[in-house]
């Protein structure tokens, strides 16, 4: 198995720890001038999103994590699981909820997705940062009032809800940006 | 930024001249190197032999002192291996400064004047003079004379720190210092903490009246370590065992035996005059006078684009 030593650590490698798969954030060498040495790691649990705070004495290893980032197509869902497809092999993958959990209500079925395998099973899907989708239930907009700045609730067809301009109209196409969830302009 | 260093070499200058201090210049390259095992050396590789880089001047500084030379300072580029990171650049410069007839309390209060002139008044606190005990008494609230292995343990993990593996009693001491006390220091001053345990002596004398505890000290601003010294060992006898037995604690760990500086020993058997010496990180002191976060700030070329 791949090990990484304290020296390799910077944020974004992916190790195992207690059976988990992490990454780390930040990696901070601690050392004073006739003394022990040691990496003040901040670290994120790649299956709960929980950050911790671990101190290493420096020189130890650590297993590596086989964690990769991956460009998938969305395909459908079943109720149960998320399949995906890389575009180039068309080797499909399943992603179960707690997976798919924060891109859930962006996913529109061919859109282009970032999916995290660990040992060749998804843990994470991050939509893309952009997503164009249809308004299917807004309230009609109240003419002369576009210049106040007002917003108002729409549903879009991925069931999520994001606050538009009130010039925007049920069956709209729109931009949002899935980092935020604020709408950036019509499509 | 390279303006600033330029002037506060100049201005390191001055004050040793004024105080009939002299620059001394020292090999980089020898044939021993420092054998305590927290220091790893980079080495230099010649057909005939494998030559040490200086991880600072402080051996062949004291030959000098023990020929006769007086009061000695020296501004080093100095070498220590792994060593990366915020605070740390592998190559860094080191002011180091041997003082006769001082002892390490009166070394400090030149340190303090050096520092506070060099400072001016981004130092709104007077200096604080802290022994090691009452520092982890104060700030981490444990005893580092009494405490065993498992109380400072549980100390540590009860602060917060979750260390993976297992430490030696000073690599406790060590994490409760950098990650506890140093950061509790106050950040608009100066502390020295001063009288380490022994165990911690390095090249510093035992107390003659409290062996618990070495003539040795640290002066921190705000949290960051900038200087370590010495009231020096000048016994060449129990200099050479701790030698020996850096180099025992080394192999046991896995760590290469480095050679140890027989002209060091030599020069201590004929006689060390009394003196205290202190080595300053003169790339940390900028990096606090200019108010920077990262080494590499100070520096022309760090590291990673040497």
């Amino acid at each position: 198995m791949a090990m990484y030593s304290t020296n390799e650590f910077k944020s974004g490698l992916k190790i195992l720890l207690d059976g988990d798969p992490y990454a780390i954030v930040e990696n901070e060498f601690v050392k004073p001038g006739k003394g022990q040495a040691f990496n003040r790691v901040k670290m994120r649990n790649l299956k709960t999103g929980r950050v911790l705070d671990k101190t290493f004495k420096s020189g130890d290893s650590v297993e590596a994590a086989d964690v990769m980032d991956t460009d998938m197509q969305y395909l459908y869902a079943d109720g149960e699981f998320w399949h995906f497809m890389m575009p180039e092999s068309f080797e499909q993958y399943a992603a179960n909820e707690a997976a798919v959990i924060d891109a859930m209500k962006w996913l529109k079925e061919q859109d282009m997705c970032t999916v995290t395998l660990w040992n060749n099973v998804p843990l994470s899907v991050s939509p893309p940062n952009f997503v164009e989708l249809k308004i299917t239930q807004c309230d009609p907009g109240i003419r002369g009032d576009t210049a106040t700045g007002g917003t108002k609730p729409a549903t879009l067809e991925t069931g999520a809800v994001v606050k538009v301009p009130l010039f925007v109209n049920e069956g709209d196409v729109i931009r949002v940006d899935t980092r935020t969830g604020d709408y950036v302009s019509r499509a | 930024m390279l303006r600033r260093r330029a002037d506060l070499l100049w201005s390191i200058r001055d004050f040793f001249r004024a105080r009939g201090v002299l620059e001394v210049e020292t090999p980089c390259l020898s044939r021993a190197g420092a054998t305590d095992p927290a220091i790893e050396s980079l080495t230099v590789t010649l057909p005939e032999a494998t030559l040490w880089l200086h991880t600072s001047p402080e051996f062949p500084m004291k030959r000098l002192l023990a020929a006769g030379s007086g009061d000695i300072y020296q501004i080093a580029r100095v070498f220590r291996a792994g060593e990366a990171g915020r605070f740390h650049n592998p190559e860094f410069t080191l002011l180091e400064w041997y003082r006769i007839g001082f002892d390490h309390h009166r070394l400090m209060t030149e340190v303090d004047a050096l520092v506070r002139g060099l400072a001016g008044d981004r130092l709104s606190r007077p200096t604080a003079w802290l022994s090691y005990r009452q520092a982890m008494v104060d700030h981490a609230g444990i005893d580092p004379l009494d405490a065993d292995v498992g109380a400072l343990a549980d100390r540590a993990r009860a602060l917060g720190l979750d260390v993976r593996g297992e430490l030696e009693r000073d690599g406790w001491l060590d994490l409760i210092m950098s990650m506890v006390v140093a950061p509790a220091l106050p950040a608009d001053g100066l502390t020295f903490i001063h009288d380490y345990p022994a165990s911690q002596a390095a090249l510093a004398r035992i107390c003659p009246e409290s062996p618990a505890v070495a003539e040795r000290f640290e002066l921190y601003w705000g949290g960051v370590e900038l200087a370590n010294g010495f009231h020096e060992l000048g016994d060449a006898v129990e200099q050479g065992a701790r030698f020996e037995a850096d180099n025992r604690r080394r192999r046991s760990a896995g760590q290469a035996a480095v050679a140890v500086d027989h002209h060091l020993l030599a020069a201590l058997a004929e006689g060390l005059p009394d003196c205290a010496g202190v080595a300053l990180g003169v790339d940390r002191l900028l990096m606090c006078l200019s108010g920077c976060d990262h080494i590499r700030q100070v520096l022309a070329f760090d590291w990673e684009r040497a």
